[in-house]
């Protein structure tokens, strides 16, 4: 049931629109949730009422953001089956678990603190009231590890298998779901990815009034909190990041390949610090695929594989196979999973008929070759290689500027803590414009992710193509439009909102 | 005891109807977004109604996601035909709530760009358009929808309305408009009990009784055609899909529980209607609560007993979906079983919290004072 160019594009669109929207939010919401409650914490141990006001200051633009997360959450949820139905049904079984936990120990826990933070000021008692605020943390960081586990798994999939006859995943170990090593690197680097986004909302906001000269003593404090925060963040970031690398470059080499622009594999293969893609490189041509590179050598191996002398396949070896090192053409690959889908429907066809000898026998052919199923679908060997542009721009603009943000943090710790903060108004101007850079970065991690994983919707398994629902492109195109103007204009909106509220500052708040 | 499948399908599509049951109770928030402009006559009466539902909404929006998930969690195969099919009915719905999760935060705060009014408007279309259409997406659940699903289980619509067809039968119709009327009820009683204000409270009993005329003659209706209608029925062991005429009668003949559990939700809650019309109770929203929780537990359990089919296909009645060829697998359902566990705990601490958050009822004064209101 293959679907056509058209509808998938679409609903490719519309998932990436929606997703890129959510995670626009997501990400303060993990982080500021954590920087409020450690800023109450102070408050409550030292009965200053000024933490009180800087607390509750964050709080309200923290609940403003938390708005809009929810209305672009709801819509990913639901998504799944609206426009990826199929994928639904085959994954289900695995993902429903993560989803339904999700719902019930995080979103349950962050809805009901939420309003106990908020309202519950002058009708609960302070350790009530902070115990809430920190609850609200852990649910929204729970959250985030649901779905991350459940995004892993598509990245990665374990603790399954397939099951002929509801022509599906079946989940058979929730731990390996749960301690998939993916989704163990991915959590961890998201989350912190969070922390520091959040953590550069604050001090770029803080720089703000200081260089408006006003609300001093409370920007200080407040950066000191969150430069601590989003340096001791950053550094765990960087250890993460290197470990989210190198589960690519275990699961998903073609990412790996496509995230550094690298078709002929080598040893010692190098990390590309800048680059610029030739955009008439093909694949096998044999030519550079860069106008010009500054490389540092090994740096890729030691990132993939811990090792500074290991080897690291390119697209070519991937696609064409190498025999020095073992790896299977997606020819080959391909070949075998056209055979395990035939015996697939051979089964589905026998044993409709009640032969029960061929069902067994077409069976036994489906599991020899199940391995490669999902390369049955795919028409040819290059399909299975990602954007090699997007992946490689999208990496190196967001480990660029994840080392950028670590040294923001330590200069504005440093800047407050010998207290010449206030003088120093270049750095203060850089700290504000660096905080839309903090989302650039967000923006590109995802899209390495999600976007280094194409042609796959599930890893080696189901190509994006199959897993769409069954619906007309049009109402696709409808609903994507109607998306990107309602996101839109609430997102102006909330801006707005933020800015206005920022301008009226603490004080009154 | 070794639990078996059917087992845990029940047990699933029982813990379903609870969850759906209690999001619809919780629509008393999208029924008092319909009242701001009926129960309240100026803007600081108007405020006091926002806030108070505002301390709540998320906790509907919440259930919603939850009964969301639950769906896709223990029963894959409905989730995939039924949002991926009725397109636009889905759709529509998360434009619904999309809108209603920013109105409450942006309605009043300045610079908002579009308007106390337009935020209000949303509040509106949510509380109105959104329950209307989850009440016909629900009623499809016993008129059937327009779908196949192959051997591979993967589905297909079969009308280009993708949903939007289900607007054409009395019945979806009626179920919506029933919903949208209950949680008007419940939103004035909502707001007896909640708030201390006495311009609000001369207001609601009209309205109470007004609302709950509709909603009486829309679920008798309702119950009538479901107790009449012929039901679709599926046999495990042959995997065939057949009607027998009368089945959600013979259902609650044959189950005790159901019917008992049906029958006294809905006394439950015409008693609380009665103590909130004619004792001037405040507290009648938690006897009307109960027993709109109870009587939709049941009125949507039926639909999975019995080899009842859920949600019958009108296109191919042999692609008709039972608890029994829709579910997650074994291992799959065991595991959220073991997590459901939390279902009590997580009820435990939303109790605790708002008993304590509601020791004193809502006033002017409050919101005027709090640092913190919509
Ligand atoms: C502030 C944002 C931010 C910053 C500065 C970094 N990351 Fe990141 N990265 C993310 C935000 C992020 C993310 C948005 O959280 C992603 C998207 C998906 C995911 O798992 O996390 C991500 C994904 C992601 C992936 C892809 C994982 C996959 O495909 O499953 C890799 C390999 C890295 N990161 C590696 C790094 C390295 C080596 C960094 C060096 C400092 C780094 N990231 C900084
Ligand atoms: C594509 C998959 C995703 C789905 C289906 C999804 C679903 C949702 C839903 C339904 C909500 C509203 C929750 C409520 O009712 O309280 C929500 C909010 C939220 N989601 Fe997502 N989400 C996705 C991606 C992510 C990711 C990747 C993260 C974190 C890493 C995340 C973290 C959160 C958080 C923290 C919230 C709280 C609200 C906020 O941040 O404003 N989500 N999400
Ligand atoms: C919130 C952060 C996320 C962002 C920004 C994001 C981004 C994207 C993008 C850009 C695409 C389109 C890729 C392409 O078609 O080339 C995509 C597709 C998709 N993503 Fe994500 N993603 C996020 C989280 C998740 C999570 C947590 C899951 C699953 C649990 C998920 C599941 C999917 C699926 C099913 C598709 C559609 C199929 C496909 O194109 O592969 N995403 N996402």
């Amino acid at each position: 049931m293959e679907h056509s160019e058209l509808l998938i594009d679409w609903s490719r669109a519309q998932f990436a629109l929606t997703a890129l929207y959510h995670w626009l939010f997501v990400p303060l919401t993990l982080g500021l949730t954590f920087i409020v409650a450690i800023m109450e914490t102070i408050y409550v141990r030292s009965g200053d009422e000024k933490w009180k006001t800087i607390t509750k200051f964050w709080m309200g633009l923290l609940a403003i953001n938390f708005a809009i997360g929810l209305a672009t959450g709801i819509i990913m949820e639901f998504e799944f089956g609206t426009n990826w139905s199929n994928y639904s049904w085959i994954v289900g079984d695995i993902f429903g678990a993560p989803l339904a936990i999700e719902g019930l120990m995080a979103f349950f826990m962050e809805s009901t603190f939420f309003a106990v933070m908020f309202f519950g000021w002058d009708k609960v008692t302070k350790r009530m009231h902070l115990t809430s605020t920190w609850l609200v943390a852990l649910g929204s960081n729970l959250s985030a590890l649901w779905i991350l586990v459940a995004n892993g798994w598509m990245q990665h999939p374990v603790g399954m298998h397939f099951n002929p006859d509801t022509a599906r995943n079946e989940m058979v170990d929730f731990w390996a779901v749960l301690f998939n090593p993916n989704a163990v690197s991915k959590f961890l680097h998201t989350v912190t990815s969070g922390y520091v986004l959040a953590s550069l909302f604050v001090v770029a906001i803080s720089s703000w009034y200081l260089i408006k000269r006003r609300d001093t003593q409370f920007a200080r404090r407040s950066i000191v909190v969150a430069a601590t925060f989003g340096l001791t963040a950053s550094l765990f970031l960087l250890a993460t990041g290197d470990e989210s690398a190198h589960q690519v470059a275990q699961n998903q080499p073609m990412k790996l390949a496509a995230m550094e622009g690298l078709y002929e594999g080598e040893k010692r293969a190098g990390i590309i610090a800048f680059g610029l893609l030739d955009d008439t490189k093909e694949i096998a041509d044999g030519k550079d695929p860069f106008h010009f590179s500054f490389e540092i050598p090994g740096a890729l191996s030691f990132l993939g594989y811990h090792d500074v002398n290991a080897f690291v396949p390119g697209i070519d070896d991937l696609l064409y196979g190498n025999k020095n090192h073992d790896l299977t053409p997606v020819t080959e690959m391909m070949r075998q999973g056209k055979i395990a889908l035939q015996a697939l429907k051979d089964y589905k066809k026998y044993k409709k008929e009640g032969d029960s000898e061929k069902t067994a026998e077409s069976l036994k052919i489906f599991e020899t070759y199940q391995q490669y199923m999902g390369y049955g679908y795919l028409e040819k060997p290059e399909d299975a290689v990602p954007n090699v542009a997007i992946s490689f721009y999208s990496f190196h603009t967001m480990v660029g500027l994840g080392t950028l943000f670590m040294l923001i943090f330590f200069i504005s710790l440093y800047f407050t803590m010998i207290n010449v903060i206030e003088q120093k108004r270049w750095f203060l101007y850089i700290a504000m414009f660096t905080l839309p850079l903090g989302y650039v970065a967000q923006e590109a991690g995802w899209i390495v992710a999600e976007v280094g994983r194409q042609p796959w919707a599930i890893q080696g398994m189901l190509p994006v193509g199959m897993a769409a629902s069954n619906v007309a492109a049009t109402s696709v195109m409808i609903t994507f439009w109607l998306f990107a103007v309602l996101f839109t204009g609430l997102l102006i909106a909330e801006i707005k909102i933020m800015l206005k509220q920022i301008k009226i500052g603490p004080e009154e708040h | 005891m070794e639990i078996t499948l059917y087992g845990l399908q029940v047990y699933w599509w029982f813990l379903v109807s609870l969850i759906g049951a209690f999001f619809v109770f919780m629509t008393f928030i999208q029924g008092g977004q319909t009242l701001l402009y009926t129960l309240a006559k100026n803007e600081e009466e108007r405020d006091l109604l926002v806030n108070s539902l505002g301390r709540k909404w998320e906790l509907t929006f919440t259930s919603l996601v939850m009964f969301g998930g639950a769906l896709f969690a223990a029963f894959p195969l409905f989730y995939a035909v039924s949002f991926g099919g009725a397109y636009y009915v889905w759709m529509t719905i998360l434009f619904c709530f999309i809108i209603q999760a920013v109105a409450y935060e942006y309605r009043k705060k300045p610079d908002n760009v579009y308007g106390t009014r337009f935020y209000e408007t949303l509040l509106y279309i949510n509380g109105s358009l959104g329950i209307f259409l989850i009440g016909v997406a629900l009623g499809t659940l016993f008129s059937g929808g327009n779908f196949t699903v192959n051997e591979y289980n993967f589905s297909k619509w079969t009308q280009d309305s993708y949903g939007l067809e289900a607007l054409l039968s009395p019945f979806n119709l009626a179920f919506g408009l029933m919903l949208v009327f209950l949680a008007r009820v419940q939103g004035a009683l909502y707001f007896y009990n909640s708030l201390d204000n006495e311009a609000i409270h001369s207001r609601v009993q009209s309205v109470v009784k007004k609302n709950f005329t509709i909603f009486l003659v829309l679920f008798l209706y309702i119950l009538a055609t479901i107790l009449l209608q012929d039901g679709y029925v599926y046999d495990e062991s042959s995997k065939v899909v057949s009607i027998e005429p009368n089945k959600f009668l013979h259902i609650f003949l044959n189950s005790t529980l159901s019917l008992i559990g049906f029958t006294s939700g809905v006394l439950a809650l015409l008693f609380g209607v009665y103590t909130a019309v004619f004792e001037s109770s405040s507290k009648a929203i938690f006897l009307t609560g109960t027993g709109t929780v109870i009587t939709v537990t049941f009125l949507l359990f039926i639909l999975g007993i019995d080899n009842s089919i859920f949600y019958p296909s009108l296109s191919d009645m042999q692609s008709s979906l039972s608890i029994e060829n829709s579910s997650g697998s074994y291992y799959s359902l065991s595991v959220m079983a073991v997590v459901s566990l939390l279902v009590p705990i997580v009820l435990a601490y939303i109790i605790v919290v708002w008993k304590s958050m509601d020791k004193t009822k809502l006033t002017v004064e409050e919101i005027q004072n709090d640092s913190h209101h919509y």
